[in-house]
């Protein structure tokens, strides 16, 4: 699975990079920084988890090729 | 049973969080939702800031996406709240009578607002809670007149900001001496009282209110206990909420403002039972009190606690999140992590980072850091979740919090 970001979408609430610190920043204007968009078996649950909280909806998991 | 059945009473961010995580660890089995409301579900904080703007509308604020109800293989069954609960057959009972049984139930009912009743009892406020709250009180603002909200808490601090954002000449009125001081004490309490009044917002501290009396216009004046009265085209009470749980009464369920579980979110007195979001008082295991947080992120971190405990029963997870909510108020946003005690030590900091000052109350007790606040700087708080996370003192947490401001990074906006 790989991540997607509506980058221009995010306003900074930060639950993406609290849960996931290896996939997920965010600037110091608020928006989401993506440090690796790969996501390995192992860390699904926790990058899928981290997905689901962001309050606006900008983050997307994506089966890898699409 | 041959098929597995996970029963949701709830469709609210906690409810749908839960179904979208079950999906999302590979669950097979059904999942049933009971929804009070008619509507498909939808999420709670643009109600008080854009979609009672009028800037969102309803699909903008829909939890489901485009998918619906079959992106999460649920079965809804709305506008039929849950009445009781059966834990010996494990049966939920709607209001129409109709049982449906569960192999796990998890709880999800929310809670709902308080608000200002005259000497009958009949409600003279508006709150802010549903999306008819946020219709109606959106229609009202609209017709124009004075708006003035009672309780200085972020609820009502944001219909504040919104309703002056459109026009409308708005008060906050705050039992307590400062706004806000209640969660986040006084001195950043003093901050938020000072950016209402600086974005055209009055604020009336340390004054109670003895009473609201509508008038036959649809006007009402409100009495404060020091002899003002102020008139209002809209009187919107924030005042707190209370947890629907009243349709537990009698279950064996263990009810103590907000239903009680354990570290895993499993109910007391029920086997295979959960609450999770508003409705439920959690033990928090590093400090062993139970808690109820009303939060957004609370309610969507127990529905992944949840979720997992369900699908793993050998290798449950205890929920431990870092407490943490945000606010936006007149286009700054707030944020907070930790828990905060009046006794904290309260030091504020000011970093000015990509030409904008950006501000941090560091709260600590003995030098260990307990809560911080940032306003304007999320970045900033990213890093105090971290800091808060692995229990740093207050020191180290302004050192790094120095570091990062010297290290500005911008994010890479990308057209889609």
């Amino acid at each position: 699975m790989r991540i997607a970001a509506n980058v221009g979408a995010c306003q900074g609430y930060g639950n993406c990079a609290a849960l996931d610190p290896h996939h997920f920043d965010v600037d110091d204007d608020g928006l989401v920084i993506v440090l690796r968009d790969s996501v390995l078996d192992g860390e699904l649950e926790t990058a899928a988890a981290a997905v689901r909280s962001c309050p606006v909806a900008v983050l997307e998991l994506l089966e890898d090729g699409n | 049973m041959a098929t597995d059945r996970v029963v949701i009473a709830g469709t609210s961010i906690a409810g749908v969080r839960t179904a979208q995580a079950l999906r999302a660890e590979g669950y097979q089995g059904e999942i049933v939702m009971i929804g009070a409301e008619s509507v498909d579900p939808y999420d709670k904080p643009p109600l008080s800031k854009q979609f009672l703007s009028g800037e969102n509308d309803f699909s903008d604020i829909a939890l489901l996406g485009s998918a619906g109800w079959a992106g999460i293989e649920a079965v809804p069954l709305l506008g039929r709240a849950a009445t009781s609960l059966d834990v010996a057959r494990k049966e939920v009972v709607l209001a129409d009578n109709e049982r449906v049984s569960y192999n796990h139930l998890v709880i999800a009912t929310g809670a709902r607002a308080r608000t200002l009743l005259d000497p009958n009892g009949s409600p003279v406020a508006q709150t802010i809670r549903d999306v008819q709250d946020a219709v109606a009180l959106r229609e009202r603002i609209s017709r124009g007149g004075p708006v003035v909200v009672v309780g200085g808490g972020f609820v009502g601090a944001e219909v504040a900001s919104t309703a002056s954002q459109l026009g409308a000449a708005t008060t906050i009125v705050e039992a307590m001496p400062v706004p806000f001081s209640r969660v986040l004490g006084p001195q950043v309490g003093e901050i938020l009282s000072a950016l209402h009044q600086d974005n055209a917002v009055k604020v009336i501290a340390g004054v109670g209110v003895d009473s609201v009396v509508p008038g036959a216009d649809g006007t009402s004046r409100v009495h404060l206990a020091n002899g003002t009265t102020l008139e209002a085209a809209a009187v919107v009470a924030g005042i707190g909420v209370i947890p629907n749980s009243e349709w537990l009464e009698g279950s064996g369920v263990a009810v103590r403002d907000g239903v009680i579980c354990d570290e895993y979110c499993a109910v007391d007195g029920a086997a295979d039972v959960y609450a999770i979001g508003d409705v439920a008082r959690w033990r928090h295991l590093p400090t062993g009190e139970y808690r109820r947080v009303e939060h957004w992120t609370n309610a969507v971190d127990q529905a992944s606690t949840v979720a997992h405990n369900i699908l793993h029963a050998s290798e449950k997870k205890a929920y431990a999140a870092a407490p943490y909510f945000w606010s936006d108020q007149h286009g700054t946003k707030i944020q907070m992590v930790g828990d905060i005690s009046p006794t904290d030590h309260v030091e504020l900091h000011t970093f000015r980072v990509l030409a904008a000052d950006r501000r941090i109350a560091v709260y600590s007790q003995n030098g260990r850091l307990t809560a911080g606040v940032a306003l304007g700087w999320p970045r900033g708080m990213v890093l105090m979740r971290k800091l808060w996370e692995r229990n740093a003192s207050a020191a180290e947490a302004v050192a790094e919090l120095e570091m990062l401001a010297h290290n500005a990074v911008r994010a890479r906006v990308v057209p889609a």
